[in-house]
């Protein structure tokens, strides 16, 4: 009875561990557990396969044959063994080479990205810019020009001194010229070559990097000055709510009261900064390569906080090869700074085309008072309070 | 316009600037992959 009972029992535990085998791991003895045909075909429709059956056949070097017997000298792993713990990143290597890449002799991340950057990075990355442009065009032609209501009166009010405009410009002309080598730099492969051939483009590559990587530290420099002079200005308050209620008074007549800055403006600051930062230290990342090594760091973080797995992304990988934190600094890099110049292409159009006497403030510093009385009306009586308790004169007429 | 302008000039300043600065750094890729008795530049 007892022995039927084992009997039994193993024959199911047998049954059991039969089926998990079925459900996980494909059948891959016609091959002596090399890849089949249909790991191969699943691969190319782009389904993913999972490589731990040939990552992890890196050979034994327990079982070694000694170094007089045949293959001895092979110290346990087979040429294709050896081969593979270089593809999977896993073998001993050593280089005289003292760079932290010089030891990864096959980088299997790099396809993946090099895909991702020709492909969905610049695709979608080019439908978000030309979209904001087609977005602000139906815009003008359905508003037009956003005009000044009253009659102008020929006053003049101080609304951003000379340090705010020179920390504006650093970062506005700084941007300009990082997000045109940027694309540049992006689009060579893929657009600028066919166009133009690769001589001109040559030039034109080497041109953009030198200018992307140097007049990144005007950027940065520009950030933190628009950050210092304008944060305090910028920090949500109750005006907000009723300025973003009423769509900033857009479609409607009349304006909603705003102070400095009103809430559209306050969200292109914060926008400016969270993404300006971001794309500063990916930059930063890229322009010291291997030196400063997020991903690996980020990822760990993000698997351990369930996030990773609430976007539906699995588990995030901790380890990576170091070329592989830099394409991830790159695709971020490249991501975030399209966000911004979507972002910032609506700036650029309110500021000048899109709104009447917008553009005073950035370039003599001075707005026409009915403007600001219109716009921002709040920080109009803001500053004719300061006036008449120092001066009778309005500041600037 | 006397703001946008010294800010334009500035852009130019700090990036001919930085090349000089980082080009003395030691972050280039020969300073950082090659080991002394390398000689690319010779």
């Amino acid at each position: 009875m007892l022995r039927a009972l084992i009997a039994l029992l193993l024959t199911l535990s047998f049954i059991s561990t039969a089926n998990a085998q079925d459900a996980t791991t494909p059948d891959r003895s016609a091959t002596g557990g090399a890849q089949t045909l249909d790991d191969i075909l699943a691969r190319q429709r782009g389904e993913n396969v999972d490589n731990s059956f040939r990552s992890q056949a890196t050979g034994d070097p327990d079982s070694a044959a000694g170094m007089a017997e045949q293959l001895g000298t092979l110290g346990g792993a087979s040429d294709p063994e050896l081969w593979r713990a270089l593809r999977f990143d896993t073998a001993e290597v050593r280089a005289s080479n003292k760079g932290p890449a010089a030891t990864v002799l096959i980088q299997d991340g790099g396809m993946r990205w090099l895909r991702f950057r020709e492909g969905p990075l610049a695709t979608y990355g080019a439908y978000l810019l030309i979209g904001t442009l087609v977005l602000l065009a139906l815009f003008y032609l359905i508003r037009g020009r956003i005009t000044i209501d009253g009659e102008k009166t020929g006053h003049k009010i101080l609304r951003f001194k000379m340090i705010e405009r020179f920390g504006h410009w650093l970062l506005a002309g700084s941007f300009i010229l990082l997000g045109l080598t940027g694309l540049i730099s992006l689009f060579g492969r893929k657009v600028l070559i066919p166009a133009f051939g690769h001589e001109a483009f040559a030039f034109l590559a080497v041109g953009s990097k030198w200018v992307h990587n140097n007049v990144s530290w005007a950027f940065m420099l520009g950030l933190v000055m628009v950050f210092v002079m304008w944060v305090i200005h910028n920090l949500p308050d109750r005006t907000d709510i009723n300025w973003l209620l009423k769509g900033g008074g857009i479609f409607s007549k009349g304006h909603p009261p705003a102070k400095k800055f009103n809430a559209g403006q306050k969200m292109i600051f914060w926008s400016v900064i969270v993404l300006g930062t971001s794309i500063s230290v990916s930059g930063l990342s890229l322009l010291f390569p291997f030196e400063i090594n997020m991903f690996a760091a980020t990822f760990a973080k993000l698997n351990a906080l369930g996030i990773s797995g609430a976007l539906g992304l699995g588990e995030l990988r901790e380890v990576l090869a170091p070329h592989e934190e830099m394409q991830y600094a790159q695709l971020w890099h490249a991501m975030m700074s399209f966000l911004m110049m979507a972002v910032i292409l609506a700036h650029i159009y309110i500021g000048t085309v899109g709104m009447e006497g917008a553009a005073d403030a950035m370039t003599s510093g001075e707005v026409e008072e009915q403007w600001a009385r219109e716009h921002h009306s709040l920080w109009v009586e803001e500053v004719m309070d300061k006036n008449t308790g120092t001066s009778d004169t309005p500041p600037a007429q | 316009m006397k703001a946008m302008m010294l800010a334009f000039l500035a852009v130019a300043v700090i990036a001919v600037g930085s090349n000089v600065v980082l080009k003395q750094a030691g972050f280039s890729s020969q300073d950082r992959t090659s080991s002394s008795s390398v000689r690319l530049d010779n």
